[in-house]
């Protein structure tokens, strides 16, 4: 099992989270204008990386927030960003 | 002269393959010696007439997630074009081990997926009509009918989730894994494919978008054509290629127990409460449940995941509370947003893709030879693995297979 730190709470068990896969991923700007190879870039693509994945965890079973973490999908190393744009992300 | 004890060994048993040098160039070079690499090879072979080929494999051959599945076999999904494609599958099992040569354990002792609360009965019994209109065995039986076939499941009215019934799919059931690969294997090296191990494929030789070899740990190797079959490990080889696939690699575990008497006639599946089990023939009873929730690459898994899952097991066979968990292990399975598989071309010439088999990929072993060997040999999908193409995320025309793959496949 995990320890997963959240950035208010600090280091918790993996089965108080809730997965959130790649980070980062934004509603597209001018959807009337999307096309249907991005739409389903949007909708089914996610990277997919053997080795550091930026991704998102809700502490559901906690404080119920969002946040951001860097991992490494071999060795499930967890990189912390505590930027404050992490945290507010 | 003394002897150190145990020295005495008596010959190794032959080989059921050799382990060739890679030459330096082949019409067809596979990707993976899984059992759909390994599979795939040998309908090129058999079907089409190709053997100046080589399936490349990174590791020990089939020792992925062939080697670490729970071997159910079923043909009992919802939609027509899971249909096709796993019951062409089915019929191929049938007639394997006669066709190999080879002892297979194929044991179509069949399938029990319950069902817990109304929409899983209403749902069930359309996937039951499904089924039939599809030529494929299925029956809808009710908690008493369940508990005549499965004597050791508890179908009492006071658990918390109870069994209201289940569909059963008598042809389905279990094979042992490690012997289809093997006697794939061994039909592949008396045809004079070279099955090279411990070479794993790193990048890929191209002019403009036309796939022309492969770079591996063992050398550059021109290939006239070069077919994916790495199920976790897709990605990892199509981002070489800027080629971006729909698929998350994500570990799946699973556990045996001790060696039992036969205590459990066939396969249960509950995508309710989360476990599916059948006894191998050796004794274990072999269980496993959903995928841990991130993405990895790493074959473990966490220990929460198999508490849940023995939880869901031990209610529905109160018995096996007296059972001892022996081994537990993962793989790293290739899932996809609608739970189907993808196999077909690319956008890049001489190249193909078969991938996103997730968690239920191993009953579909010799299905996903037939249809990718005639993908790769005809440079077209077979009608069965037409649906599966690419494309269909941009045209939105899914399989969507989560009711009847859900958490198990
Ligand atoms: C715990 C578990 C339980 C499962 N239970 C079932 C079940 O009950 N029923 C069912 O139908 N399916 C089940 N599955 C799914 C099934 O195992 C897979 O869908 C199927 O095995 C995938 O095809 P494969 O055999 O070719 O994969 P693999 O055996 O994983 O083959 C892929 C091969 O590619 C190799 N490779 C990867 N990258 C490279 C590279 N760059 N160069 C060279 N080689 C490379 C790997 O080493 C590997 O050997 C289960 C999977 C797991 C993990
Ligand atoms: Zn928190």
């Amino acid at each position: 099992m995990m320890l997963i730190p959240c950035p208010w709470c600090g280091p918790r068990n993996e089965t108080e989270f809730h997965y959130g896969g790649q980070a980062d991923v934004s509603y597209p700007a001018e959807p009337q204008q999307l096309s249907d190879a991005d739409w389903a870039r949007f909708l089914f693509y996610r990277a997919n990386p053997k080795g550091i994945f930026t991704e998102r965890w809700n502490h559901q079973a906690g404080c119920r927030r969002w946040f951001t973490i860097r991992r490494d999908t071999t060795t499930n190393e967890i990189f912390q960003d505590d930027s404050h744009e992490a945290v507010t992300r | 002269m003394p002897r150190t004890p145990g020295a005495d060994l008596p010959d190794h048993p032959d080989w059921l393959w050799n382990s060739p040098e890679p030459k330096r160039s082949y019409d067809v070079v596979i990707v993976g010696g899984g059992g759909h690499g390994l599979a795939t090879a040998y309908y090129l072979a058999v079907n089409h007439g190709i053997t100046n080929m080589a399936v490349l494999e990174s590791g020990w051959l089939a020792g992925g997630n062939m080697a670490r599945n729970t071997t159910i076999i079923r043909s009992n999904y919802l939609w027509d074009e899971s249909a096709g494609l796993y019951e062409h599958a089915m019929k191929l099992w049938e007639g394997l081990e006669d066709e190999l040569d080879y002892p297979l354990l194929f044991s179509q002792r069949g399938v029990l997926n319950l069902a817990h609360s109304l929409q899983d009965v209403r749902d069930s019994k359309r996937r039951v009509g499904a089924n039939r209109l599809n030529g494929i065995d299925a029956e809808w039986l009710d908690a008493d009918q369940v508990a005549e076939i499965c004597p050791i499941l508890n179908t009492s009215e006071d658990l918390r989730y109870p069994v209201l019934g289940a569909t059963w799919q008598p042809r389905a059931g279990i094979a042992k894994h490690d012997h289809v690969a093997w006697g794939f294997a061994r039909a592949l090296d008396r045809m004079g494919v070279d099955l090279v191990q411990n070479c794993q494929v790193t990048g890929f030789d191209r002019i403009g978008d036309r796939i022309t070899g492969v770079r591996t740990t063992r050398g550059d190797i021109a290939a006239g054509k070069v077919a994916l079959a790495a199920a976790g490990s897709t990605s990892v080889l199509t981002d070489e290629l800027g080629l971006a696939l729909p698929i998350q690699s994500h570990p799946l575990q699973a556990l045996v127990s001790e060696l039992l008497e036969p205590v459990h006639p066939t396969v249960v599946m509950s995508n309710a409460v989360h476990v599916y089990v059948s006894q191998a023939h050796k004794g274990e009873l072999v269980l496993g449940a959903g995928i841990d929730s991130y993405n990895s690459y790493g074959q473990r898994g966490a220990f929460h995941t198999i508490e849940r899952e023995l939880t869901a097991a031990v209610e529905l066979f109160p018995m096996f509370s007296r059972a001892h968990v022996l081994r537990t292990w993962a793989g790293v399975v290739d899932v996809t947003p609608d739970a189907s598989a993808i196999m077909g071309l690319t956008p890049f010439e001489n190249l193909y893709v078969n991938c996103g088999w997730g968690t239920g990929g191993f009953k579909a072993t010799p299905g996903v030879g037939w249809c990718y060997a005639h993908t790769i040999a005809h440079d077209e999908p077979h009608p069965l693995n037409a649906p599966f193409n690419l494309d269909r995320f941009t045209t939105g025309a899914l399989v969507d297979e989560h009711g009847a793959a859900g958490v198990a496949h």
